[in-house]
């Protein structure tokens, strides 16, 4: 065992770091700002993050679950709005039904619960519930057809985000899903297991880096704000709830590690398992550090002008993607033989 | 970035699991019952015999020198087996190592390590608990000795222990952290007079308070120099709050484990909520087993004290609390004088937040040594 990241995850993580750090929006104006936005999507494009995912000449993706989550997380710390997680299960997805790489931008489709891949052959009524996630620059969405193909429909800008970063989509009403071109396989048990591992690390890995750009923002506006003469910070009661969301973000790193590398080295059902485990601890934590954030910034944290709602945003999505607390508890107790825990979800 | 064994990791874990399949003791998990305490000693000899104890310790103390993730491995292994804890005294272990000189580590560590000697911690007094520096318990040179003298409380183990790692002021004049320093002193003496102290849970094994009357203890039992028992008093809590030197992983998911056994055997019989509480103990333990796996993973290149311990010790505090409050969830409080060990269980798991630094001692820790925020 050695679970230190190697240097070439290292500096993979210091180069993520680098572009989201010039080119991230720093406040909330600079998210309207189309010309920064467009230069960090192009960083992205070309630092092929969006393919890692992709086969490899030895079948296997390009790169594990560790290097894909540490994207992940550094896109999250500084509140990327340029795709990646959205594209990187459409790679996943591609790659389980041994289909070729997508030739545009293409993300996926949950199912109204946002917990499973969205389904052609489900109720109506749920595909008007389903949701393509993280679609900047993508107007098609991966699909469940009949049988465990993958199909591609065409989907339309939602118009309510809660997510100020990573626009989310509808499926086009009455649009027809085309099968995958080129698909060498359905999408079985394991794999489609797999893909639930991969999405649940991920949006791991998207909160962990929320957890830590949003305690740096109020850990830094409790140094320089004072109040009765002195550093808000100062203040025990305010020290205390920093420190708390500290802690809580280590844990959290510690279990979405875990997950991420438990994608490729686990069995499916345990990667299931290791991605259930983490995301109840992730999702439960980072809702509290970014409520922790808007409370230390006070007043100013519940102005739209403060950058503290556009993290807990970001994270109320990748909450919900793959489950929440609800569904992952559920996940974690039926791989313990627990069954019938449906009332959590 | 792998938490996968390495061949020989999987080979010790191999020869580890066989083991304790003819030689797992089957004590209830360690401070919820004095049954635990009764047999303590004699699982450290086994364990220790065995060689499965002291793996990340020095060989010339009668460690195994290898790398500290072994000892999660065991922690794996016991749990897995429903087996009881490693000895928690690493604390102990590295305050002799990095503070005592070659002779006293010589002459006292192997002893501890190896089981044969029970020691205590004379730390914390009625009147210096956070506040440790302000410790009264006084050591006056008298020849060849010094004559020890103060009253020393939440002592654990003391009621067994041959030696204690006491604390004692020895200079009356400098700064309150400078005058303080550590020596082994011999507990089976007429100057010393112990107690054991219940506690909430009932268990009258652990705890203690001591009474120190004119004690005395040789001058070449000083742990380090005179007035360096402060910075050894550190070391020894950095490792105190440390998950992963305590073993204590072991403990939460052997609890966790009979719980899930006891659920999934009758699950009509459960509601949602304790269901819910136990979903968290299984997710926290294992938390703390990642983590744990992390931070020794950290000291592969060597210890560097750092203040992350205080997230650590916080993180653990979550996780004892949450365990117990599955245990008192799942199992009940014990109004028919059942399951009195989950009772027991639940009671114990609040002194986590207190023992071996408060959890608000170690927010302030986090928020001033890591956040850097300003202090007051």
């Amino acid at each position: 065992m050695d679970v230190r990241l190697s240097p070439e995850q290292q500096a993979l993580r210091d180069a993520a770091a680098r572009v989201v750090d010039q080119l991230g929006p720093h406040t909330v104006a600079q998210l309207g700002d189309g010309e920064r936005s467009k230069k960090l999507d192009a960083a992205v494009q070309a630092a092929g993050w969006r393919e890692l995912r992709v086969e490899g000449d030895d079948g296997r993706p390009w790169a594990s679950g560790v290097e894909t989550a540490i994207v992940a997380e550094e896109l999250g710390r500084g509140l990327a709005d340029a795709a990646f997680v959205g594209p990187t299960l459409g790679a996943e997805l591609r790659r389980l039904a041994g289909a070729p790489a997508a030739t545009s931008s293409e993300t996926v489709v949950l199912d109204a619960s946002l917990t499973d891949l969205a389904r052609t052959d489900s109720a109506s009524d749920d595909l008007a519930g389903a949701l393509a996630i993280d679609t900047a620059g993508s107007s098609d969405g991966l699909i469940g057809m009949p049988d465990g193909k993958i199909g591609k429909v065409p989907v339309e800008p939602s118009s309510a985000d809660v997510d100020l970063t990573r626009p989310s989509a509808r499926v086009i009403s009455g649009a027809i899903a085309e099968p995958l071109a080129g698909a060498k396989r359905s999408l079985g048990a394991d794999p489609h297991r797999k893909w639930i591992a991969l999405g649940l690390a991920l949006t791991c890995a998207d909160l962990v880096g929320v957890m830590r750009g949003t305690v740096a923002l109020a850990t830094a506006y409790a140094a320089e704000r004072r109040q009765y003469g002195v550093p808000v910070g100062s203040f025990q009661a305010v020290q205390h709830l920093l420190a708390d969301a500290l802690v809580a973000t280590e844990g959290a790193a510690s279990v979405m590690l875990h997950a991420a590398w438990a994608v490729d080295a686990l069995a499916p059902v345990d990667a299931l398992a290791a991605g259930s485990t983490a995301k109840a601890y992730c999702a439960r934590a980072a809702r509290a550090v970014c409520e922790t954030s808007i409370q230390v910034h006070g007043g100013i944290g519940n102005t739209w002008e403060c950058l503290a709602h556009v993290y807990l945003r970001r994270a109320l999505l990748s909450i919900d993607a793959f489950g929440g607390v609800g569904p992952s508890l559920a996940r974690v107790l039926e791989h313990h033989g627990i069954v019938g825990a449906d009332g959590l979800r | 970035m792998d938490f996968a064994d390495s061949p020989t990791e999987a080979e010790f874990r191999a020869r580890l699991r066989a083991w304790l399949e003819t030689n797992n003791p089957g004590l209830p998990a360690s401070s919820t019952d004095d049954e635990y305490w009764r047999g303590q000693a004699a699982w450290h000899h086994a364990l220790y015999d065995a060689g499965f104890f002291a793996l990340s310790w020095p060989e010339a103390i009668g460690g195994h020198g290898l790398p500290a993730t072994f000892d999660a491995i065991v922690d794996d292994e016991l749990a897995a087996a429903g087996a009881p804890p490693r000895p928690s005294l690493g604390y102990l272990v590295h305050g002799i190592l990095e503070h005592g000189s070659e002779d006293v580590a010589r002459r006292f560590l192997p002893g501890i390590v190896n089981g044969r000697d029970r020691w205590c911690q004379g730390f914390s007094e009625p009147d210096a608990g956070s506040d440790l520096a302000s410790l009264r318990t006084r050591a006056d040179l008298d020849g060849d000795s010094y004559v020890v003298t103060g009253h020393k409380v939440w002592t654990s183990y003391s009621d067994d222990a041959d030696w204690c790692m006491v604390l004692a002021r020895t200079d009356h004049i400098v700064a309150k952290h400078k005058g303080i320093s550590a020596f082994a002193l011999p507990m089976d003496q007429p100057g010393v007079a112990r107690r054991p102290l219940r506690m909430i849970n009932g268990i009258t094994k652990e705890f203690g308070e001591v009474h120190f009357d004119g004690a005395r203890v040789p001058v070449e039992n000083m742990i380090g120099a005179p007035g360096e028992g402060w910075r050894l008093a550190m070391t020894v809590v950095s490792h105190e709050r440390e998950p992963g030197e305590l073993g204590y992983v072991a403990r939460y998911r052997k609890v966790v484990n009979e719980l899930v056994a006891q659920v999934r055997g009758r699950p009509g019989a459960f509601d949602a909520e304790q269901v819910r509480e136990l979903g968290w103990a299984i997710v926290e333990s294992e938390m703390l087993r990642l983590h744990v796996c992390r931070r020794l993973c950290d000291r592969l290149d060597g210890i560097v004290h750092r203040p992350d311990g205080s997230i650590d010790k916080l993180l653990m505090t979550e996780v004892e609390q949450q365990v117990g409050h599955a245990a008192l969830s799942v199992g009940g409080a014990g109004h028919q004088g059942m399951h009195d060990t989950w009772r027991n269980v639940y009671l114990y798991s609040r002194a986590q937040s207190v023992m071996g630094g408060t959890s608000q001692i170690q927010r302030n820790l986090v928020a001033q040594r890591i956040l850097g925020l300003p202090t007051a």
